[in-house]
């Protein structure tokens, strides 16, 4: 039996008590954690609705600036290990980091999949029964099934998983109509759907409940919810036709202070903010005792104390894709917390069998698509990821396919941090291709552009992510372009940073017009959706060999821990 | 008095600024030329000319509460809140707001009837990324609070 062979057995949920020579030790006792406490909270973000095994490779760039300069979650590779004490070559460095990547991948197998999650949910649960498990939200989207089911997969799951709380972001991009009909009549008795900081455009009324007080062990325990602030920018506004975002730090200090009113011993932020967005608002807001963090897919082993005027916050953000799971447990007595516990516990499939009753839901949900689920579009000889700052070899993939298909100068793809990995010599499905670009808005386009609005539009993005003051940052990465090259200087000022801009070894004329390709404009277009122009070209090409990856020049910058090249 | 943009803002958004305007229109005529119009700090095209114009520039202070999006949502429309700390700022008569990189920087300027609370909610245009600023006047002079509201492409995050 070949690797893809047992991996295909996993998924199906047949490999559970299977033993194979020269695999790891499988010391299920790691997941089994002792309980501490009284109060437990469970917490999953960015699933990005994989309810299968994954590989998914972690950054090797994911630089930290200023105040975030070379610390938790700006530490990449060999940083992080020393930062953390992890062990090279272990298990654990396979799943925080991005070392040794496909020879770890090979012998450590997937991460993650709803099946092997609800196992590992049950057994922390079983010595504590009273736990809540939490979302931080993009469970919905990321997948062909959660696009094709608009998003009901992942609802039918996330009931079956057992999540008592969530909140969003990329859940919004199936339009108001259908979030609203899934929370009033999927999760209604299910799941709390909790955001604070989306209000009605008009009025401001609040469109979600903003927070829950559960009692837990006799605890008053208060969960707030904070939405993806900045959904109607980074997504299409049209998508949340009047709702109004943002962070709204003061309203969140007023519904903090109204639940301690209230009798909460302890109050916890749900947050979809991004961990450096996260940080800053735990150093201002007082009163909360943690934000437990997603939406820039850091998987930080840690729980991070952040100091403010009246106290401390935890801050913890819990990865993607299904590949980890965050218990915090919280010792209160006397209506105070006593002391604290928080472990971010890796998913390996192979360590988890799959819950028999989740491996059937998802065999249920999958079989009406399994045809074109499974089409193997070409094989690929190099390793494929997203994740990193600038480019990654899958986005690379896109690029050029929207070069040649739509005959473009250059092409632009955006820096989205969800999508899997697909190892070298591995075909690449339709499915593994619909994990790079299941979106709502899809269209594939081809634009007129001037070399100076080129420049405008990498100055745009490079700002959301380089912007010194976390609260103007996005989250994403820097939109990744296929063809051009550029440098870029993380440091200088917004409208500075991106310089030597040149289409094969010419220099961008600012007034001359490019054709460049992209898609997931926010703008509503027309165009054909960008898998049926990428899988076009895949079929055609039916090899991928490994692909260069256009990475920018990074100026200005050294011994930066959040920077392996 | 003058309202910018008037015609972006959505109606009931605007009813709800109404009350205010509505006690400016309803003013004892003799009380008109305390709520004139300051032409030239409308027409200024930078904000030191504004402030010149006003006669001078701004003490900061804390006493204005600013509240403006960090990233807006729409340049067009970007909604924005200004209240005042009667017990650090009192007896403020006009409140105005200014945008430093709009052609012309001062969006709008509210007069404050005596015994209404200086608090108001409004929409302004803001054409690029650059500071907000929130002025209050009273018998002692100018005072401000001011933020950035970044104005992006959008796209790319998540």
């Amino acid at each position: 039996m070949d690797r893809r062979e047992f991996n295909k057995m996993l998924a199906l949920g047949l490999a559970a008590g299977l033993s194979l020579p020269g695999m790891a030790p499988r010391t299920q006792a790691a997941y089994d954690i002792a309980r501490f406490g009284n109060v437990h909270l469970l917490h999953m973000t960015d699933a990005h609705a994989q309810l299968l095994p994954v590989y998914y490779r972690e950054p090797q760039v994911n630089i930290g600036l200023h105040g975030a300069l070379n610390k938790a979650p700006h530490l990449v590779g060999e940083a992080l290990l020393g930062a953390y004490g992890i062990a090279p070559k272990s298990r654990e460095s396979h799943a925080f980091t991005y070392l040794d990547f496909v020879a770890a991948a090979e012998q450590y197998g997937r991460v993650g999949g709803f099946a092997h999650l609800a196992t590992l949910v049950k057994r922390i649960k079983a010595n504590r029964p009273e736990a809540l498990l939490l979302d931080g939200g993009d469970l919905w989207q990321g997948s062909a099934t959660s696009l094709w089911t608009r998003g009901q997969d992942m609802v039918d799951a996330s009931k079956l998983l057992g999540i008592d709380i969530m909140t969003g972001h990329w859940e919004f991009t199936l339009g108001t109509d259908r979030v609203l009909e899934i929370v009033e009549e999927d999760l209604d008795g299910h799941i709390e759907f909790l955001a604070h900081n989306i209000k009605d455009l008009d009025f401001g009324d609040p469109i979600f409940p903003g927070h829950t007080i559960r009692e837990m062990n006799g605890v008053p325990v208060a969960i707030i919810g904070q939405a993806f602030p900045y959904t109607p920018i980074a997504n299409p506004g049209y998508l949340t036709e009047g709702w109004t975002f943002g962070i709204q730090e003061r309203e969140l200090q007023n519904k903090i202070d109204a639940v301690r009113a209230e009798g909460a011993q302890v109050v916890v932020l749900l947050s979809h903010n991004g961990a450096d967005t996260d940080i800053k608002l735990a150093s201002r807001v007082t009163g909360l005792d943690a934000i437990l963090g997603g939406h820039t897919h850091d998987a930080i082993p840690r729980a991070i104390e952040v100091k403010n005027p009246q106290g401390m916050t935890l801050v913890t953000n819990a990865g993607s894709n299904g590949k980890f799971l965050g218990v915090l447990d919280f010792d209160v007595r006397d209506g105070k917390i006593k002391d604290w516990s928080y472990q971010l516990l890796p998913v390996f499939a192979d360590m988890l069998p799959a819950d028999k009753g989740m491996a059937q839901l998802i065999t249920d949900i999958r079989a009406p698509y399994e045809t074109q689920l499974n089409e193997v579009l070409a094989t690929t000889e190099g390793l494929l990821y997203r994740r990193g700052n600038f480019n990654g070899s899958f986005d690379q993939l896109i690029c050029n396919a929207l070069i040649d298909e739509l005959d473009a100068d250059l092409s632009l793809s955006p820096g989205f941090r969800w999508g899997t990995t697909v190892l070298p010599g591995d075909s690449i499905t339709m499915e593994d291709l619909m994990s790079q670009v299941a979106i709502t808005y899809p269209a594939a386009t081809l634009t007129e552009m001037k070399g100076d609005f080129l420049k405008v539009v990498l100055e745009d993005v490079a700002d959301n992510l380089f912007n010194p003051d976390p609260y103007y940052q996005q989250g994403g990465d820097m939109v990744r372009v296929g063809g051009l090259d550029y440098s870029i200087a993380p440091m200088a000022d917004a409208g500075n940073r991106i310089n030597a801009m040149a289409l094969a070894g010419q220099d961008i004329d600012p007034s001359r017009t490019y054709k460049v390709a992209g898609w997931a404009s926010v703008q509503q277009v027309e165009g054909e959706p960008v898998w049926d122009v990428v899988a076009r070209w895949l079929r055609a090409k039916k090899t991928i060999d490994t692909l260069e990856v256009n990475q920018p020049q990074v100026m200005g910058i050294s011994d930066n821990a959040g920077l392996a090249i | 008095m003058k309202v910018e943009p008037v015609g972006g803002m959505a109606r009931r958004k605007f009813l709800r600024v109404g009350a205010l305007i509505a006690t400016a229109v309803a003013l004892p005529a003799k009380l008109w030329a305390a709520v004139t119009k300051p032409d030239a700090a409308f027409a200024a095209t930078d904000l030191n000319a504004t402030f010149a114009a006003l006669g001078q520039t701004p003490t900061e202070s804390a006493g204005i509460i600013f509240t403006t999006p960090d990233i807006a949502e729409n340049g067009a429309v970007v909604p924005i809140k200004i209240e005042v700390d009667e017990s650090v700022l009192p007896g403020v008569s006009r409140l105005y707001v200014m945008v430093e990189k709009n052609p012309n920087p001062m969006a709008a300027m509210f007069s404050v009837v005596e015994g209404s609370k200086p608090y108001i909610e409004t929409r302004v245009k803001v054409a690029q990324t650059c500071n907000l600023y929130a002025v209050a006047e009273n018998k002692e002079g100018f005072f401000m609070a001011s933020k950035e509201t970044k104005v992006t492409l959008g796209g790319c995050g998540g």
